[in-house]
């Protein structure tokens, strides 16, 4: 067996991070990308930007952000332990908060761009034909924006599995609590264990190829909406 | 005219200014008729409340959909309308029965008043439930969307330009179907369009917009006929005269039409149809000369004795329009001016319009 307990530990820790962090943001990220689409507010600029930070910050700035505002004396930190749950750094609650932040524009974005697809024809249509605006999201929004939430979906999973900077600033390093695939690989190359580090990291290499193969071979010749 | 459609509305948009108050017959077709940019999408759009005019009172059937003063706003889906886009923006996720039954899934089963089956039926597309509306023609989409706005069982229904995205074959495929509608439906149906022909066939009320005013509201004929609107100066002016089959003469293949409230009776080659069935004609105002007397040496089939009603220069100073009452019916001739002077042209004169050519509506 090339992957050892430890491997298979972080890879599972991997997986339910990713997953946990991709059902969140879908539901977080579903209104932000909605109102992003549909608002003539003048906070769409400054909320947008604020989405997409992660995708130009370096991980290593939102994980010290994070670790100050998740720590004892941080905001959230401050709050978590008034709660009575303690602060949360250095812990996989921790792990998930900081990748909702961190994946957060690979799930708003593509949904935002869907549901801007859609347009407003289809809306006023609903209308027309007796739909609230919430049984239009559900029945008219949701199914024609699918193609969106596929992609939100896959980046957002594949994007927290290739975390590593906030991870490391935020979690730590705990076996089964934070120590995710990319760290153990790290791990493993500074132990000098290159065997490891190849079976995991050919992995990952393998598993993205794949992500991103489907992500795109999905996407031939589908328009929304005619 | 009982009045059961009530909107004044006052929109303000950039360089646009919408400010009318209209009053519409509670049943039949009315056509809202102007350029591009005359506002008429936009009165549509706020009967719907698609559009919310920031000045407005919608009243229909007695129910107030909008009022402005008290900031009183009903909802879109809350109002009892059926509404045609020009394109016929059909659902792409669901399938044409999916589509149909979008709306008529969404009242109340006591207030379904047309079936899946009647709506089908109505309008030929009984064929095309499983289909997936990509697959679809430009004509067989509108006709869905259509039905399927007749399905939500509408208290009132909006059509906007439905046939402008189509094109001569597709429209003529669409029109028998906007005919029966006006036949068998009791609903009242507001029709914007910026083509004469489909108004002229379909519309019982006309209201002609102009840069977002109202420059005239009226039953068809009679405003049509109008010699102080644009619509009388055009090559394409003329009148539409409703009336009945009243004979049919198998020898040379002639239908008669009474003209209605007279004897008088227009004459045109067609196949036979039924005593009494009601047709509608337009007669072009190029297509009527006048004379002094009855000239029987003429290959020309139909000649009726008219009165002067009035006239005024046409678009261009060598011809003049000439409104004439046919027996209470009304028929415009254009005529050139050296005609007029000719017959010494006066308010009151009794003449002979010759018709050269009717056509037939629908």
């Amino acid at each position: 067996m090339p992957l050892d307990a430890s491997d298979l530990g972080a890879i599972w820790l991997t997986f339910k991070l990713a997953s946990l962090t991709t059902l969140i943001l879908l539901l977080v990220g579903t209104p932000i990308a909605w109102w992003l689409a549909r608002t003539r507010s003048w906070l769409r600029g400054p909320v947008g930007a604020v989405v997409a930070l992660p995708l130009v910050l370096p991980p290593t700035v939102i994980g010290f952000y994070l670790l100050l505002a998740l720590g004892p004396n941080g905001w959230i930190g401050q709050t978590t332990e008034a709660l009575g749950l303690g602060t949360v750094v250095f812990s996989f609650t921790g792990l998930v908060i900081g990748s909702v932040i961190y994946s957060m524009p690979f799930v708003v974005q593509p949904l935002q761009n869907a549901f801007t697809a859609i347009g407003e024809r289809p809306l006023e249509v609903a209308a027309t034909l007796r739909a609230s605006p919430w049984d239009c999201f559900v029945h008219v929004v949701l199914p024609l924006a699918r193609p969106g939430f596929i992609t939100a979906s896959i980046l957002g999973f594949a994007h927290t599995v290739g975390e590593f900077g906030v991870v490391l600033m935020i979690g730590g390093n705990i076996p089964d609590k934070t120590r995710v695939v990319s760290v153990q690989i790290f791990d493993h190359v500074e132990a000098m264990e290159y065997q490891q580090a190849h079976w995991l990291a050919g992995a990952m290499l393998v598993f993205s190829f794949l992500v991103l193969l489907a992500l795109y071979s999905s996407r031939r010749g589908k328009s929304a909406w005619s | 005219m009982q009045s059961m459609i009530h909107a004044r509305l006052k929109v303000t948009r950039n360089d646009f200014k919408l400010d009318v108050d209209l009053q519409l017959p509670g049943r039949g077709i009315s056509a809202l008729f102007g350029h591009s940019g005359s506002g008429k999408t936009t009165c549509l759009r706020c009967l719907a409340g698609l559009e919310r005019a920031s000045d407005a009172y919608i009243e229909v059937n007695g129910q107030v959909w909008q009022d402005s003063r008290r900031n009183h706003f009903i909802a879109p889906h809350l109002r009892p309308i059926g509404y045609v886009f020009q394109e016929a923006s059909l659902f792409p996720h669901l399938t044409v029965q999916g589509n149909l039954t979008f709306g008529w899934r969404r009242i109340p089963a006591q207030s379904r008043k047309v079936s899946l089956d009647q709506a089908c039926e109505l309008l030929g597309i009984e064929h095309l439930l499983n289909r997936k509306p990509a697959t679809l023609s430009g004509g067989e989409a509108q006709r869905v969307g259509i039905a399927r706005a007749l399905l939500s069982s509408p208290q009132l229904l909006l059509m906007d330009e439905p046939l402008a995205a189509l094109d001569g074959p597709r429209k003529r495929e669409i029109l028998p179907y906007l005919e029966r509608l006006h036949a068998e439906l009791e609903i009242p149906l507001i029709y914007v369009s910026h083509a004469q022909d489909e108004v002229a066939r379909l519309a019982d009320h006309l209201v002609l917009l102009d840069q977002g005013n109202v420059q005239a509201s009226g039953p068809i004929a009679a405003t049509l006929a109008r010699l102080d609107l644009p619509l009388a100066q055009g090559d394409d002016a003329g009148v539409i005269i409703e009336g009945l089959v009243s004979s049919y003469d198998s020898h040379y293949q002639l239908l008669g039409l009474q003209l209605p409230g007279s004897t008088l009776e227009l004459r045109l080659a067609h196949a036979p149809l039924a005593l009494g069935t009601p047709l509608r004609l337009k007669v072009q105002a190029r297509d009527v000369s006048l004379s002094l007397a009855e000239d029987a040496s003429s290959s020309i089939l139909n000649r009726l004795p008219v009165t002067v009603s009035g006239h005024q220069a046409a678009d261009n100073s060598a011809h003049v329009l000439v409104s004439l009452d046919a027996a209470g019916s009304v028929l415009l001739a254009r005529i050139t001016r050296y005609s007029a002077d000719q017959l010494g042209l006066h308010g009151g004169q009794q003449l002979i319009a010759q018709i050269k050519s009717v056509a037939l509506l629908g």
